[in-house]
């Protein structure tokens, strides 16, 4: 089955569709589909917090104040940034900058790196302290009964949310070297549209991971 | 019926590229839909096989062959089997994969290797419980209910894992099914000028992708709470174990949805083929699929009702519940209208639907029986709940999935089977069925508990009765087994169209090259434009 | 006729307005910072979600061009948030409301009930001895 009046196939164009245009929506709703599924994956410990916070209301204020508000914010920010260098970079490669989109694509790993690094040092003092999920709980600060149940819901939530930023750096390094390679142009980025699409989801369920754990009032 | 003897096209998508390799790391939606469908009847062999142990250990109160641990492990793995490795994905990834992009006029499915991804993910899987059967099997019942489970010494781990990965082969099966119904669909095909398999199947697509991952979380937790102890389900710890059947059911009452939805798309081609007749009320059935994919997420509590849950919690869940069951009931009506007047061909696959027609109706009634929370209340984890599901599940799913088979075999293979063998197996499996299963409903109702090893000596005759039962259904699988295989090489080549269908699928070679099509066809008519166009059977 | 498809769907939005969306994240993140160390009981809780919905939706739908696409991504998206948001108030529904058992109190089995055929009525007043 050929287009009927194209004689350039574009080398990105596979075969099973029939124009650039087709594969390129269906890329797109199809990374869409896919965030979905992480929303109801993340849905499901967003839950879990209601369910727990609403259990413990007091727990949960008193436990918050062991987690450091200034060292959230500045990741609050830094991924915030990361997200406008992501949506950059792709603005770039629209107008065909291939340099400009590669510094954005740089900028946007560092930050993610950035947003890695702070949460070590978060999860370093709180293993520090022992303030552990669950049965590896020892620390005795808090007030309150099963006051690791904070932690298990913290450390379950960003750990799965670190694991994505992990994966989401692998993306974007994968996306360098493509970039690298020349195999972008503003007729064809969508792989790196649906890696920053998927990067802002990161971003998304951090906006309300940070004050659900750091802010509560 | 037909004039001329048919011949088998010299190249199609089953000898051309030849290799097991080609197979194996083939991109053709065709070849994925028949690896899956090879691996999914090897599941149902196995779950069926399990059946029948638990079946015979029943047929006294006594010990026949197993003590009761190894009971509990055996009907655990029958319904892990039977559920995740065989009926959620049967449809879709076998018959859908097949099917669909014919039935739409497309090359392939939007993402080809994606595909193949979902198909290794399913090998994955099941070579994880594989493994977990190996090293001790698991004993807490499909549903893995906490405090046991996170409790039990037996293989919990390695089967959720194994369950976590097929959960993602069928998350990308929907997602690569969404939207391949939305954009690879041929010129001049509407919406409204699909297939009604098609919207089964974009309902059921919209379900896996929405509901499995919280699946895939609640299996998450599982893990966490068995390996690092982190306590969300302990009440010890201040967590709570209701908390996992809440997480559970949201996915798995949606996933029965993924079972029967694309089996409701079966059986509206087959009536419509074999009543040789429009299909009545396109749109209602159409939207009902959707209504049903919809309805399905809010009423999972009510596997829940004598939980400990709340009163209210559980009475908004009962009265939710009711409504899930009209859309099925739309879609009764619309199949029997079909048929009135209709010219009915009673071949195999209509047998089938019949079937279908009856059996899920019994299932659906005893659907809506349970949840009337009140009744419920008696009746939870008795027997009359296996009974229903098994009804809408084997008697409707398994009915809609053996006459799809019997259906597109023809096009699968490009041969036809012997007939009459067919109507004995549907007869066997008919009968069998409605004695394993009928004499469940009172079962349950005379207060004889599901998953027990034993039981007091009044449910006995019953219980041999039901086993008897399981007996005849086996002897029917056994039969079409024989013939549907002895077809693939022995039988009558089909042609095109042996049953002088409309769908896109049927006009193109019995089997299809592995393009699909010669050249890009065109919606030109309805999908059972039977008062307006013709086709001649070639078969 | 593949250039005309290539370039028409690509709505390149302008820098300035990448940057003034950055910027109202970064305010919206400085104000619900703000107000967590004012107390205002319940409504704390109920500003934070508030806000950090405001700068999910400008994410959304300028970083994410939700607000430029095929409204098909925006249904899903909603549709995704919509069935979330069951699952948690369903099962709060469960969870807050638990207590109510112990608040219904029914009345006393009559001694004549058809539940006691067989058998004598149950001592539901704990005078008599236990255990039979």
């Amino acid at each position: 089955m050929s287009n009927s009046t194209d004689h350039e196939h574009p080398k990105h164009l596979q075969h099973h569709f029939t124009t650039s245009e087709q594969q390129q929506d269906s890329a797109k709703f199809g990374t869409w589909l896919f965030l979905l599924t992480e929303i109801l994956l993340f849905g499901g410990l967003f839950c879990a917090y209601a369910i727990y916070r609403a259990w413990n209301p007091e727990l949960f204020h008193n436990a918050h104040v062991h987690l450091n508000t200034p060292l959230g914010a500045t990741n609050t920010v830094v991924l915030i940034t990361s997200s406008l260098t992501m949506a950059l970079s792709i603005r770039a490669m629209q107008l065909g900058n291939k340099k400009q989109t590669l510094t954005f694509l740089w900028c946007t790993l560092a930050l993610a790196g950035a947003f890695l690094v702070i949460k070590y040092f978060e999860y370093s003092h709180k293993i520090h302290l022992g303030q552990l999920p669950g049965k590896w709980y020892t620390y005795n600060g808090i007030e309150g009964t099963n006051p690791h149940v904070f932690f298990s819901i913290y450390f379950l939530m960003t750990g799965l949310h670190g694991i994505h930023v992990l994966g989401g750096m692998a993306v974007i390094s994968w996306m360098i070297y493509r970039t690298n390679r020349n195999e972008f142009s503003p007729a064809y980025y969508t792989p790196i549209e649906m890696t920053g699409l998927y990067w802002h989801l990161v971003d998304l369920i951090w906006i309300f991971l940070f004050p659900l754990f750091y802010l509560i009032g | 019926m037909s004039e001329t003897a048919q011949t088998m096209p010299t190249r199609s998508y089953l000898n051309h590229p030849k290799g097991l390799w080609t197979w194996l790391s083939t991109l053709d939606h065709k070849r994925i839909g028949l690896m899956y469908l090879y691996l999914i009847m090897t599941a149902f062999f196995a779950g069926g096989m399990l059946a029948l142990l638990v079946r015979f250990e029943l047929l006294t109160p006594g010990r026949e062959l197993m003590g009761a641990d190894m009971y509990n492990k055996m009907f655990t793995l029958h319904g892990a089997i039977m559920i995740f490795l065989f009926i959620i994905p049967s449809i879709p990834a076998a018959l859908g994969n097949i099917i669909m992009p014919l039935m739409i006029g497309a090359r392939d499915v939007a993402f080809p290797k994606l595909n193949l991804t979902s198909w290794y993910l399913y090998v994955i899987g099941a070579l994880f419980m594989l493994f977990s059967i190996i090293t001790g099997a698991v004993d807490t019942g499909w549903t893995f209910y906490t405090p046991y489970s996170t409790s039990t010494s037996t293989a919990v781990i390695s089967t959720a894992f194994g369950v976590f990965i097929l959960g993602f082969s069928s998350i990308f099966t929907g997602l690569n099914f969404i939207v391949t119904i939305h954009k690879l669909r041929a010129p001049g095909m509407t919406w409204f000028k699909m297939p009604l398999f098609v919207w089964a199947l974009y309902a059921t697509a919209i379900l896996q992708v929405l509901a499995t991952p919280v699946l895939g979380i609640t299996l998450v937790l599982l893990m966490a709470e068995r390996f690092a102890g982190i306590g969300i389900f302990d009440p010890a710890m201040g967590g709570d174990p209701v908390l996992f059947q809440h997480f559970f059911w949201f996915y798995s009452h949606p996933a029965v949805y993924i079972m029967i939805l694309p089996g409701m798309g079966i059986i509206s081609e087959i009536i419509a083929i074999f009543s040789h007749k429009k299909i009545f009320g396109y749109r209602a059935i159409a939207y009902s699929s959707l209504g049903i994919a919809f309805v399905s997420f809010l009423v999972w509590g009510h596997h829940m009702f004598v939980s400990g849950q709340s009163e209210l919690a559980a009475g908004i869940f009962s009265f939710l519940t009711f409504f899930v069951g009209i859309p099925s009931g739309i879609k009764i009506f619309n199949w029997l209208a079909t048929m009135y007047k209709g010219q009915i061909l009673l071949k195999a696959p209509m047998l089938y639907a019949i079937s279908f027609l009856i059996l899920f109706s019994i299932g659906g009634f005893t659907g809506i029986v349970l949840g009337t929370l009140s009744v419920d209340v008696h009746l939870h984890d008795t027997y009359f709940v296996v009974s229903h599901f098994h009804y809408v599940m084997m008697g409707g799913t398994v009915m809609a999935l053996l006459g799809g088979l019997h259906l597109w075999w023809p096009k699968i293979w490009g041969r036809m089977y012997n007939e009459r063998l067919a109507a004995i197996a549907a007869v066997f499996v008919f009968v069998g069925f409605n004695v394993t299963f009928f004499t469940q409903f009172f079962l349950g109702t005379q207060g004889m508990p599901r998953r027990y090893y034993t039981y007091l000596e009044q449910y006995q005759p019953l219980h041999a009765m039901s086993t008897h039962g399981s007996w005849l259904m086996a002897i029917g699988f056994f039969i079409m087994g024989f013939y549907l295989i002895h077809a693939i090489f022995k039988g009558k080549p089909a042609g095109p169209n042996p049953w002088g269908a409309l769908t896109l699928e049927w006009t193109t070679a019995s089997p299809p090259p592995t393009e699909n099509f010669d050249k890009q066809p065109l919606a030109e008519h309805g999908p059972y434009d039977y008062d307006k166009v013709v086709a001649k059977p070639t078969a | 006729m593949s250039s005309h498809s290539e370039t028409h769907q690509r709505h390149i939005l302008p820098l300035g307005l990448y940057l003034n969306v950055f910027v109202a994240l970064l305010t919206f993140t400085a104000i619900t910072v703000w107000v967590s160390y004012m107390d205002f009981g319940v409504f704390n809780l109920l500003v934070a979600m508030t806000v950090a919905v405001v700068k999910a939706s400008l994410v959304a739908m300028y970083f994410m061009h939700l607000r430029y696409d095929n409204k098909l991504y925006t249904i899903s998206f909603l549709l995704s948030i919509f069935l979330l948001g069951v699952f948690i108030i369903l099962t709060l529904f469960d969870t807050l409301r638990r207590d109510d058992i112990y608040d219904i109190k029914g009345g006393t089995i009559k001694p004549n009930a058809a539940m006691y055929d067989n058998r004598p009525p149950v001592d539901t007043t704990g005078e008599a001895s236990a255990g039979n």
